[in-house]
């Protein structure tokens, strides 16, 4: 019996020598590490802040694709001579049944070599200008080289595409200008938006794009939604899909096919991400996005004002519609209201979130944060609402007394971030047992492992 | 005087009837169950820590081992959160081969549980009937991504791989046989006396309950809550298909068998209106950046999975990896309320509740 009581008592204490020695490393590593620390987000934060700046990228950038594109036109020009010599006259009018844009048909049979040289060169700098737009715009938002180079090859394989056109590619070719023109058009006025009109480049492509680019830059900018652009733009290059005969030899033709399909998807994502970008209401000057208001806008007025009028405005840190979540009213508590509004959340009459629908911690390094997300089937509406704690003190107010459903999850933000929940009725390391060591989902967790 | 000891039972972790590794503490006092503690965490594998260090394509497989037996709805629920925050649209294609696989494998789940529920009641037949049709899916759906369990067929973006020729129509095909099927079940089990007298009036709990213990898919509908987040919140192309939401009053394990059953059939029609709209032609992947980086902040995003309301919430600093990433899991969520369904319930229903709750321990221990 009582070598069994030693042995209790022994492990006992290897496992409290144990559990200091890794507080101790720990404290050890922190310390060692707060120069790091404190030099990396600065880091970090510069791409975010450096919205000016983006504009000398954008200008740098502008330089280079100004190049590319007299050098793309160069080579389109040339091409085109070579079409004229062997006569491309006849291609003409299925050119222009091809390319539904309201510019075209105005002109003029005679003008068809002008025409498609303004053109061909109105594309090159359209795209050149697009390819510049998105590497600002990726700059500017903080993204990362690697994508670099993978716009910048784009651009002079565009080129050759194009300089290797063939007299019956025209009429394709022609009708992927006009996906590309827009699409491009699209890009450009979600980076200008973004950037605050901070970019030059927009106008020299404008200008040297022509009538014809000019007006459909002014058809794109009139559509009111980036989507609607996305939609012709695709719409265009199906139809050009669609419109191209199937014996007509692939090589070129396949290629550019593919190009122009990628360029407007490509577009399109631009648009979503600086469509994305701007809801986060970052960019300073960001019009369209930012003015349409939600359509949850109204829940979380009416959430705030039922919530200001009952517990008076000192309760909420922030409210906001969180854009990237699917638009959810989102509201911050303060820390020593949390238990008190959870209860009124559910139990107001006008509010009545009767379900728990998710509960977890997350580890902010500066403090620890309380993610709920709340579902009212009565009114069928969604809130999430989140509090801040002190990362050293991590105690709270359970809400298992409110939802039954916030037991296990309180359980797990005990056991993985070391969160205690103050009321629970049982809270205990849930998933790896009582005597693990540390909180893994901390940030500055170290395994500890008792054998070695 | 006949005195009876306080008895502890302990069931597991290595137990047949408790699907996976999960073990049950029981106190009885003669055959009624005064307390049952569940212990988990056995098959705790830290995905969301591991997830941390993970590019967002990288996490897909992890989430095949958390709910195993319908992986393709829980690959949905991750890529759904990056497409969600990053705002990319899906083609139609693509959207199409989703709802597909995600509703092979909703039926492909129930008929895991019929035949296992069955099991565990006693029935030894059905389990086989049962395996021979999720086989057939089984062999679709490897068709389809290359694997039997672990599909890890969706990307963000889109899915990676495109039907094979001829698949469409082994879907189409398959529709009718399972119709068929199914009306055998019926006829086997459903008006089978036995059966009912074991599962009607077990494992009873209100709507009240459900809610309160955060219970979701059929454990809620069965009380009478008409919620499905297909139907409720759509997502994916949901909103294209007629279907209907089972509900069912009761709350009890009849009430679940009931709704499983009839989800099958809903399923079933989900399946042939998108075999029959299936796009001849399309990407299958849209244009989404070599490294995907959903931008800075949060997003949490819910859908309905074969056990209910699974969730993915990411915190995301712009970087290629999730700064904190967190699964709803709906089996762990819906387990909660077991001891209160145990308690003053006769040891012999303690495996015909646990059934029916329907839990993947895969998805209980994260």
């Amino acid at each position: 019996m009582s070598g069994e009581k030693d042995l209790e008592q022994l492990k006992r204490e290897a496992v409290a020598k144990a559990k200091a020695e890794a507080a101790a490393k720990r404290a050890a590593r922190e310390a060692g590490q707060k120069p790091a620390e404190s030099a990396a987000p600065k880091q970090e934060e510069t791409p975010v802040e450096a919205t000016p700046a983006a504009g000398s990228g954008a200008g740098d950038a502008d330089d280079l694709a100004k190049k590319k594109a007299a050098a793309a036109a160069k080579a389109k020009a040339a091409a085109l001579a070579k079409n004229k010599r062997e006569g491309i006259a006849d291609e003409e009018p299925a050119a222009e049944a091809a390319a539904p844009a309201p510019g075209v048909p105005e002109a003029g049979a005679g003008d068809a070599d002008d025409l498609a040289k303004k053109k061909a060169a109105a594309v090159a700098k359209a795209k050149a200008a697009a390819a510049a737009k998105r590497k600002a715009m990726e700059l500017a938002g903080g993204a990362d080289q690697a994508s670099e180079p993978a716009a910048t090859p784009e651009a002079p394989e565009a080129a050759d595409a194009g300089a290797g056109g063939d007299a019956d590619d025209l009429a394709k070719k022609k009708a992927a200008a006009v996906a590309k023109a827009k699409a491009a058009a699209a890009a450009k006025r979600k980076a200008m938006e973004l950037a605050g009109g901070a970019d030059q480049a927009a106008e020299p492509a404008a200008e040297a794009g022509g009538d014809d680019a000019k007006a459909k830059a002014a058809a794109a900018a009139k559509a009111k939604a980036a989507a609607a652009a996305k939609a012709k733009a695709a719409a265009a290059a199906k139809a050009k899909r669609e419109g191209g005969a199937e014996d007509v030899p692939a090589g070129d033709d396949e290629k550019a096919k593919a190009i122009a399909a990628a360029k407007a998807k490509a577009a399109a994502v631009a648009a979503a991400k600086a469509k994305a970008a701007a809801a986060k209401g970052g960019a300073a000057g960001a019009g369209a996005a930012e003015a349409k208001p939600s359509p949850n806008q109204p829940y979380l007025d009416k959430y705030v004002k039922v919530i200001e009028e009952n517990m008076g405005s000192e309760v909420l840190e922030d409210f906001y519609i969180n854009k990237l979540s699917k638009d959810v009213p989102t509201l911050v508590v303060k820390r020593e209201a949390y238990f008190k509004l959870a209860q009124f959340l559910k139990y107001n009459e006008l509010l009545g979130f009767d379900y728990l629908s998710e509960l977890h911690g997350t580890d902010f390094e500066t403090h620890m944060e309380i993610y709920v997300h709340l579902y009212s089937y009565k009114n069928r509406q969604s809130v999430a609402f989140k509090v801040k704690i002190d990362r050293n003190e991590p105690i709270i107010e359970s809400l298992q007394p409110v939802w039954a459903g916030a037991d296990w999850p309180e359980c797990e933000a005990y056991d993985l971030l070391g969160i205690k929940f103050t009321g629970h009725p049982n809270l205990h390391r849930i998933m790896l047992g009582e005597e693990w060591v540390g909180y893994p989902l901390r940030k500055d967790y170290e395994p500890y492992d008792v054998e070695v | 005087m006949i005195k009876t000891e306080e008895m502890m039972l302990n069931v597991g972790p290595q137990h047949p009837s408790t699907h996976g590794v999960f073990r049950l503490v029981v106190k009885l006092d003669g055959e009624i169950i005064t307390e049952a503690q569940p212990v988990i965490g056995y098959l705790h594998r830290g995905t969301e820590k591991l997830a941390e260090n993970l590019q967002y394509t990288q996490i897909i497989p992890y989430t095949d081992r958390m709910d195993y037996l319908s992986a393709m709805t829980n690959n949905y629920v991750i890529c759904h959160a990056v497409e969600t925050m990053m705002g990319i649209e899906i083609p139609e294609r693509a959207d199409f081969l989703r709802v597909i696989a995600m509703e092979l494998g909703r039926v492909a789940s129930h008929l895991v549980w019929w035949g296992t529920y069955l099991l565990d009641l006693g029935a030894t037949s059905p389990f086989i009937y049962a395996f021979r049709e999720r086989e057939m899916i089984i062999n679709m759906l490897n068709e389809l991504s290359g694997g039997r369990l672990t599909f890890n067929y969706m990307r963000v973006g889109g899915v990676k791989w495109d039907a094979p020729e001829g698949w469409i129509q082994k879907v189409k095909e398959f529709i009718p046989y399972m119709r068929e099927q199914l009306a055998g079940y019926h006829s086997l089990v459903t008006g089978n006396e036995i059966f009912l007298n074991r599962v009607k009036g077990i494992g009873q709990y209100t709507k009240e309950d459900a809610l309160q213990y955060s219970l979701s898919g059929v454990n809620l509908r069965c009380t009478g809550v008409k919620w499905d987040l297909r139907k409720d919140e759509p997502y994916s192309i949901y909103n294209r298909f007629d279907f209907d939401v089972p509900v069912q009053e009761s709350g009890d394990a009849w009430a679940r068998y009931q709704c499983r059953m009839a989800e099958i059939e809903e399923s079933l029609k989900i399946l042939e209106q998108a075999a029959e709209q299936f796009p001849e032609e399309g990407e299958i992947l849209a244009k989404v950046p070599k490294i995907i980086k959903a931008p800075k902040g949060e997003a949490f995003v819910r859908i309905e999975s074969p056990r209910g309301e699974i969730g993915c919430y990411i915190y995301s600093d712009g970087k290629k990896e999730p700064y904190r990433l967190k699964f709803r899991r709906p089996s762990f969520y819906n387990l909660q309320i077991l001891p209160k369904l145990l308690k003053g319930e006769n040891i012999a229903n303690m495996i015909a509740i646990l059934g029916a709750i329907d839990i993947v321990l895969g998805e209980v221990d994260g």
